[in-house]
């Protein structure tokens, strides 16, 4: 039985139910969405009077084309990565963490705390200390809305979304405030890092250690979730919580240590990019990278080695969108094909447990 | 003659809380036929910044809004199609539409960022119950968008309990199975309860551009769309409580602003930063929502039994 698009009755174009879920359709999809979005994003721009050839041309070759941009693509790949992975753990208990973005903020926060307060160390001992605050940071940023959630399921994904704001309020009081480099002629930023706070880079580039952790954040949570206990418990309860509960899982303390580990990433992308990128505390300090990672985190299946390749692409997006504001577009344009690329992907999951069928009337 | 204070500090509360409630209600409506639309945020900004530009272009606020509940439903509609027919996670499909819609909203606007608007709504003092004192200048002096907004929770209230209609969409909220077996088009009735969702989310986002700021700038909302969803559990799912809560948020956004005007130089009230007073709305949010729901709990009343489940025939 199967039924049509809108009106659920079986006839016209009608979707019936594959017996199992079809393996190539769960690799094709993403790639076909991507294409998808890109194209209606072409006929969108066409519209607008803008040349999308042009566009998309100076986007790919300012990513992709050049080793700086190849590079600089890198270096916005790695926030995404680390909270795509963050907000992954999360996504895969059911806990629709969007607080990212506020335990990005955190994260910086605390590193950049250590780093003015306690940058005079050995530079390994301080950048292992910015590194452990900015997890504990971005944990702990992630921790306090999952304590309701935990206790009285209190809905996780306004309270987390709603710490986003504060946490970018605090960061920018900070900025504005105290912590406002006096010889900074008043301008909202921080003193700048001293060289033992900052993340050692790759060459002549300006790719930091980030990426090492990115990478090693990915194989962990590999390890992890596929091959121990645990993480067989996280996905379980992820995919039917009354199974977990009759086999005595305690999903309370679950809920806990996955949010702190979730915001705990994300936390480290925020050092990572204060310590390796900007050198000081200031506004604005992330594009959205917290949003962003949810659509990698959707695309990427929640796999964490697809989400290597995925939050490389999506970093070229970025890089991309920069170059192109030099054409006239805002880099707005990036998100919305963002939010098309995941519509895509949503709309085509469910060509992986349906087949499309055109039915003629009864 | 000059009014009180707290009764100045309730009509700010009511102008603040509008366009909360815009969005508030169109959210009832499609969480009532069991749709979880997080993308009210996109369709706020989107609603604002396209009745912006309209009205600059035709120089009539009311095309303005007109145009502003086009663009919400139009979003709406993607939504829907996603989450109805293709089955989608209404999370996701709803995050992905403030994504969008943010991103949509600052390229339409770019070149339209802080320009004044010529024609925006200003305050209509209503003939003889603005004579009512306090009341009078808390809920009588307002722009027709207020009024519009008092018109719509009833209107709400009404098509939600007092008709057939509304009768249906409930019954598609709570038990789609059911109420498929005698007869309600489960599809159609969320259809349309997500798009007028939208619509009302485009209005509250016109109401930021065309009466509150009255200008565009870029992430105007500023969080608005996420509060409007909390304060849908805050107000169980209820248009008359939608708008109590939407004046307890709006009071709270206008108090953050006020509180240090209010303090006399050199006080307590002076010496608190202004990013902490910003915070206040969305602190409120969160305590409100656990409280809230640890009441909602106790009283076993609440959520829309299906809402967040997509409906599938076959598995009737």
């Amino acid at each position: 039985m199967a039924s049509s698009l809108l009106t659920g009755i079986k006839r016209g174009i009608v979707f019936e139910k594959r017996g199992f879920v079809s393996k190539t359709a769960m690799i094709l999809t993403p790639i076909l969405s991507v294409l998808m979005a890109l194209l209606v994003s072409a006929v969108f721009l066409k519209l607008m009077g803008y040349k999308p050839l042009e566009i998309f041309k100076i986007m790919i070759t300012g990513a992709f084309g050049s080793t700086y941009g190849l590079s600089e693509t890198v270096v916005k790949s790695i926030p995404l990565l680390l909270c795509g992975l963050g907000v992954s753990v999360a996504f895969r208990m059911q806990l629709w963490n969007i607080g990212a973005e506020g335990q990005f903020y955190l994260g910086a926060v605390a590193a950049t705390w250590v780093a003015l307060f306690y940058g005079d160390g050995p530079r390994f001992i301080v950048l292992t200390l910015m590194f452990i605050a900015g997890f504990l940071a971005g944990g702990l940023w992630g921790l306090l809305p999952a304590i309701p959630r935990a206790l009285f399921k209190v809905n996780e994904t306004i309270t987390t979304l709603m710490m986003n704001y504060v946490a970018i309020l605090f960061s920018n009081y900070l900025v504005y405030g105290p912590w406002k480099d006096p010889q900074g002629m008043n301008f909202p930023l921080t003193a700048i890092f001293s060289v033992n706070a900052t993340l050692p880079t790759f060459g002549n580039t300006r790719v930091h250690l980030g990426l090492v952790f990115g990478l090693a954040a990915a194989v962990i949570l590999y390890i992890v979730l596929w091959h121990s206990k645990w993480g067989y418990e996280i996905r379980v309860i992820g995919e039917s919580p009354v199974a977990a509960r009759y086999a005595g899982m305690n999903i309370a303390r679950n809920i806990l240590l996955v949010m702190v580990i979730s915001g705990g990433l994300a936390g480290i992308a925020g050092m990572a990019e204060v310590s390796g990128i900007i050198q000081r505390l200031q506004p604005n300090l992330s594009p959205g990278y917290g949003y962003t990672a949810i659509i990698i985190a959707w695309l990427a299946r929640l796999n964490p080695f697809a989400m290597i390749g995925v939050s490389f692409l999506f970093g070229g997006l970025l890089v991309g969108g920069y170059n192109m504001q030099t054409s006239g577009l805002p880099a707005a344009v990036v998100l919305m094909l963002q939010g098309a690329i995941l519509f895509f992907v949503l709309g085509s999951e469910i060509m992986t447990k349906y087949r499309i069928k055109l039915v003629k009337g009864r | 003659m000059k009014e009180p204070l707290f009764v100045i500090l309730l009509s700010t509360a009511i102008i603040a809380g509008t366009p909360l409630l815009f969005a508030a209600l169109g959210e009832i409506l499609a969480e009532r036929a069991g749709i979880l639309n997080l993308g009210v945020e996109g369709m706020m900004l989107v609603g604002a910044v396209t009745g912006f530009i309209v009205t600059l272009k035709t120089q009539n606020h009311w095309a303005g809004v007109a145009a502003a509940m086009l663009a919400g439903g139009m979003l709406a509609t993607i939504h829907a199609f996603l989450s109805v027919t293709l089955r989608a996670n209404q999370v996701v499909s709803g995050l992905a539409l403030t994504i969008f819609g943010t991103g949509l909203s600052s390229f339409l606007g770019k070149t339209f960022v802080g320009q004044p608007i010529p024609d925006p709504f200003r305050p209509l003092v209503v003939p003889g119950l603005s004579k009512i004192p306090v009341l009078g200048t808390v809920f009588f002096k307002h722009d027709a968008l207020v009024y519009l907004s008092f018109i719509i929770v009833v209107l709400v209230w009404f098509l939600l309990f007092r008709t057939r209609w509304g009768l249906n969409l409930r019954a598609v909220g709570e038990n789609p199975a059911a109420a498929d077996s005698v007869g309600i088009h489960v599809y159609v009735t969320r259809y349309i309860s997500v798009i007028l969702g939208g619509m009302l989310a485009g209005i509250g986002g016109a109401y930021l551009s065309l009466a509150y700021a009255p200008t565009w700038i870029e992430n105007m909302t500023a969080g608005r769309g996420w509060i409007a969803v909390a304060l849908v559990i805050f107000a169980v799912w209820h248009p008359v409580k939608a708008l109590v809560g939407a004046y307890i948020f709006g009071g709270v956004d206008a108090l953050g602003f006020r509180l240090q005007a209010i303090g006399e130089q050199g006080s307590f009230l002076q010496n608190i930063s202004p990013f902490f007073l910003q915070m206040l709305p969305y602190l409120l949010t969160i305590a409100v929502l656990i409280i809230i729901t640890g009441e909602t709990k106790k009283r076993r009343v609440g959520t829309p039994a299906s809402l967040g489940l997509p409906y599938d025939r076959e598995e009737r």
